[in-house]
């Protein structure tokens, strides 16, 4: 397999919390997959390890071959690895275009270092004007009807719509999205992730998620790693996980 | 908001023009406001930086280091030309800031005013013991000159009047084209959401050591205009009570336009010597007693700027 | 060499007065988290007050030594006059607004008590030198020092040990920590936080305007002392940490000899030495010496 995104043999701890034990996966371009696990099994670390939060204490990180283990947050953004947040992290006295706005003039302000890490991005920050681009993506999400709301004021639901929205302006290669449906209502849920699933296949883009709700994960990844204490429990289809022991012991509680 | 850069202008433009001609009208008031308008250039300073989220207490030392800088200039080098001072007063602002800045931008909140306090205290400290420089007394500027013609003396008020008119109508008109490409927008998404900006792929530390250049350019080009409109600087304009007076006048104006700073300043100004007049042992009360009130009733525009509400439009 | 002890008596002595006003600084700040700047005012309202009431002591004729006790009820008296008023009627509104905005407040209030105490006790300054000189002087090699100074010394390790004790071992103490440690927590524990906050923000003011009182003797008192000495005590604080008694000791103790250093070895530094140690501290210990090293980033 050709992979795009490549973690080997990552440790982490907090003291005695194991955050991460000997994590290794690879994960090809273009592949969807949900990341599962209790809360504190190590997925949410995963994360913050591979977008620069968090630097591992031991192992590597490679995007496309290249080292990335040790960039901080905003160097791995420009070379093209994204993520929303579990608490949607947005400009909260801004309204909903100005947010997707701020993410597009910072796009233009790095559109040359951009241009050698991620053609994919650089090409979105040469758009005819923010104005154009930002209708673009507040379409694919349909949230043009809410552009000139408050982020602040939004409902639970269009706040992590536009967190994600956000995460994608920058036209990454490699989204991650960390519970991208928790705090939001159950008639809700497939309605958002079925906009954000057709806003990235629309742009080719390699997908990680946290879930909780299994619902969600059955019906949107094609592979599935089982978090447990830190370490990868299984690694494998939808189904495949989904029916081990181990999982249906630790995590999923079938 | 959006953005209306061709009416914003123009209204600007216009209160230049109303300004020049009413310090014609009335020219007794063209001294307390040219003092008022190059305060209030520190005060844009300094709304810059609240616009990010950061307060400053110590722009006093900016806007002494302007002064100091146009002064020495004068007294050692004998160089009277305005623009040639202003502009030295500037860049040793900008040198100063460019330096500290690399420190400053590190730091938020209550950690960012309190550097920002020490810093100019250091340099009253500095200067108070300076001989050479008239320690607490300080000294006196020589007039102006403006490509040769005097800018007071014999020509008055008016010239050097007009000067920081146009002065503040520059850096009116600057910094509202500023907050609208795309480094002049991430202020408030900085002050909204650092972590975000981030993520985004923005380096925050460095729009912030950007901005505080800026503001320390802004506050020394008043310090620049201060100075020779009074005629004499001294160490106080390093004191922290003048970086709270700052502070003030940005709390009074708000931080919604690029103008609140300059009213915000003349009705100090107005208002400072109006108590100087006729009540001069209440006049901090009266500060304190308003400030209050402003912090306790007057919550939205005004205070959105510490509380991280909805922002005015500008 | 020869100045060294010079330099060692003369930063103990002003590391002791700076610790005394100092102090109710950090309690406040630790216990409420509050940087009150109005504390600077209570210290000129305490010295004041001293001034006026001593001041009128000995003009009429009565022991002298009774001035001592003069100068510290009178301070006492009116922080507790000030103290709950101010805590009650103004701050107890403010608590939830974030650190600046409370900062800010405590400015306002800074400048209008400037200003009502020029109004009660007018522009002119006071003097109240006999207290300072009654105890006579003492030698230290060849270096005269008045009794007054080892005395504030005294007063401010006695201060210094009764806080930690009153801190560590009471009742009282113990619960005080607890609130400094957690609000939500405390509150939920049951402990009546606000009548915590009141009791510290007097108990804090009354630090304030004792070090005033007994600052008084020592210097001329005239408006605009308060204001001096707020930036002073603020230095101290954040140099020893915001809300640390220990740190308020050692940053007093780094300031006064940094001073006195500067006095006898290198004049022209006296004055910004102070803010200088602060930057370098807050510049590599944001939070204080005795505080975490982390670095408020993002």
């Amino acid at each position: 397999m050709n992979a795009i995104l490549e973690a080997r043999n990552l440790n982490k701890r907090f003291g005695a919390i194991v955050a991460a034990e000997d994590v290794s996966v690879a994960i090809a371009a273009d592949a969807v997959v949900g990341l599962i696990g209790a809360n504190g099994a190590g997925k949410t670390t995963f994360v913050n390890m591979v977008t620069g939060y968090l630097k591992p204490d031991s192992g590597q990180i490679a995007l496309e071959g290249n080292d990335i283990t040790t960039l901080r947050p905003r160097q791995i953004t420009r070379r093209g690895i994204c993520r929303s947040f579990q608490i949607p992290q947005l400009y909260d006295t801004m309204t909903v275009r100005e947010n997707l706005e701020i993410g597009l003039g910072i796009l233009w302000l790095n559109r040359r270092r951009m241009a050698a890490e991620s053609p994919a991005a650089a090409g979105a920050g040469k758009a005819a004007s923010l104005d154009a681009a930002a209708q673009d993506i507040l379409e694919q999400f349909h949230l043009a009807a809410h552009r000139d709301r408050i982020a602040g004021e939004l409902p639970e639901g269009l706040r992590k719509l536009l967190d994600i929205a956000m995460a994608l302006i920058a036209r990454p290669r490699i989204l991650l999205l960390d519970e991208p449906t928790s705090g939001v209502s159950a008639d809700e849920k497939f309605d958002i992730m079925d906009r954000v699933m057709t806003a990235v296949h629309a742009q080719g883009v390699t997908v990680l998620f946290v879930e909780h709700d299994m619902d969600i994960v059955r019906r949107y990844s094609q592979r599935v790693l089982a978090f447990y204490q830190g370490r990868i429990l299984a690694d494998g289809s939808v189904r495949d996980v989904l029916a081990d022991e181990d999982v249906r012991r630790h995590v999923t509680g079938a | 908001m959006r953005y209306r850069p061709y009416q914003a202008l123009g209204l600007f433009t216009v209160v230049l023009f109303a300004l020049v001609g009413t310090g014609l009208l009335l020219p007794a008031w063209q001294f307390l406001t040219t003092v008022a308008l190059a305060k209030g250039m520190a005060v844009l300073g300094l709304m810059l930086l609240l616009r990010t989220g950061l307060v400053s207490f110590g722009q006093g030392l900016f806007y002494c280091l302007g002064g100091y800088a146009a002064g020495s200039l004068g007294q050692f080098w004998g160089i009277t030309d305005a623009l040639v001072l202003l502009v030295f007063g500037v860049a040793v602002a900008v040198l100063v800031a460019a330096i500290l800045g690399l420190l400053m931008a590190r730091y938020r909140d209550i950690f960012f005013a309190m550097l920002s306090l020490a810093f100019s205290m250091v340099l009253y400290g500095l200067l108070v013991k300076s001989q050479m420089l008239g320690s607490t007394d300080g000294f006196n500027l020589a007039t102006p000159t403006l490509l040769g013609f005097s800018m007071g003396g014999d020509a008055g008020s008016f010239p050097l009047y007009v000067m920081a008119c146009v002065l503040a109508w520059l850096a009116a008109c600057g910094l509202y084209l500023y907050m609208d490409t795309p480094l002049g927008r991430l202020s408030h998404a900085i002050r909204d959401n650092e972590i975000r900006v981030e993520y985004m792929g923005a380096s925050v530390y460095r729009a912030i050591y950007i901005k505080y250049i800026i503001a320390a350019a802004l506050t020394g080009a008043g310090g620049v205009v201060a100075a020779l409109a009074v005629g004499h600087i001294d160490p106080e304009m390093s004191y922290w009570v003048t970086s709270g007076e700052f502070v003030f006048v940005a709390i009074l104006a708000g931080t919604g336009s690029v103008l609140a700073p300059f009213l915000g300043s003349i009705i100090f100004e107005v208002a400072r010597s109006l108590a100087t007049q006729y009540s001069p042992d209440t006049w901090q009360m009266i500060l304190g007693v308003v400030m209050l009130v402003i912090i306790l009733f007057l919550p939205g525009g005004l205070w959105s700027v510490f509380a991280h509400r909805r922002r005015e439009p500008s | 060499m020869s100045h060294l002890p010079a330099v060692l008596a003369d930063g103990v002595f002003y590391a002791s007065w700076l610790f005394l006003i100092a102090v109710g600084l950090t309690l406040i700040y630790g216990v409420m988290r509050i940087l009150n700047l109005a504390h600077g005012s209570f210290y000129a309202l305490g010295a004041y007050a001293a001034a006026s009431a001593a001041g009128a002591w000995l003009a009429q004729g009565y022991a002298p030594f009774g001035s001592y006790a003069v100068l510290i009820v009178a301070a006492v008296v009116a922080g507790c006059v000030v103290g709950p008023l101010i805590e009650r009627f103004l701050l107890r509104y403010m608590y939830g607004k974030d650190e600046i905005t409370l900062l800010l407040v405590t400015y306002a209030v800074l400048l209008i008590m400037e200003d009502a105490i020029k109004l009660l006790w007018g522009v002119d300054s006071y003097f109240l030198a006999e207290p300072y000189g009654l105890l006579g002087i003492f030698e230290v090699g060849n270096l005269i020092y008045p009794v007054y100074d080892l005395a504030l010394f005294g007063v401010a390790v006695v201060a210094g040990i009764g806080l930690t004790w009153f801190l560590q071992y009471t009742r009282t103490g113990k619960l005080l920590r607890v609130v400094i440690h957690d609000r939500e927590i405390s509150a939920a524990m049951g402990i009546n936080v606000s009548r915590f906050y009141l009791l510290t923000f007097t108990a804090g003011t009354v630090l304030a305007t004792v070090g005033g009182a007994l600052t008084a003797p020592m210097i001329s008192v005239a408006p605009g002392i308060g204001i001096e000495v707020i930036v002073l005590a603020f230095a101290v604080v954040v140099i020893g940490g915001l809300g640390s008694l220990p740190g308020a000791a050692l940053g007093a103790l780094i300031v006064g000899l940094a001073r006195a250093s500067a006095v006898h070895y290198f004049p022209a530094a006296e004055l910004f030495s102070v803010y200088l140690v602060m930057a370098l501290v807050l510049i590599f210990r944001p939070r204080g010496l005795f505080a975490g090293a982390e670095v408020r980033k993002i």
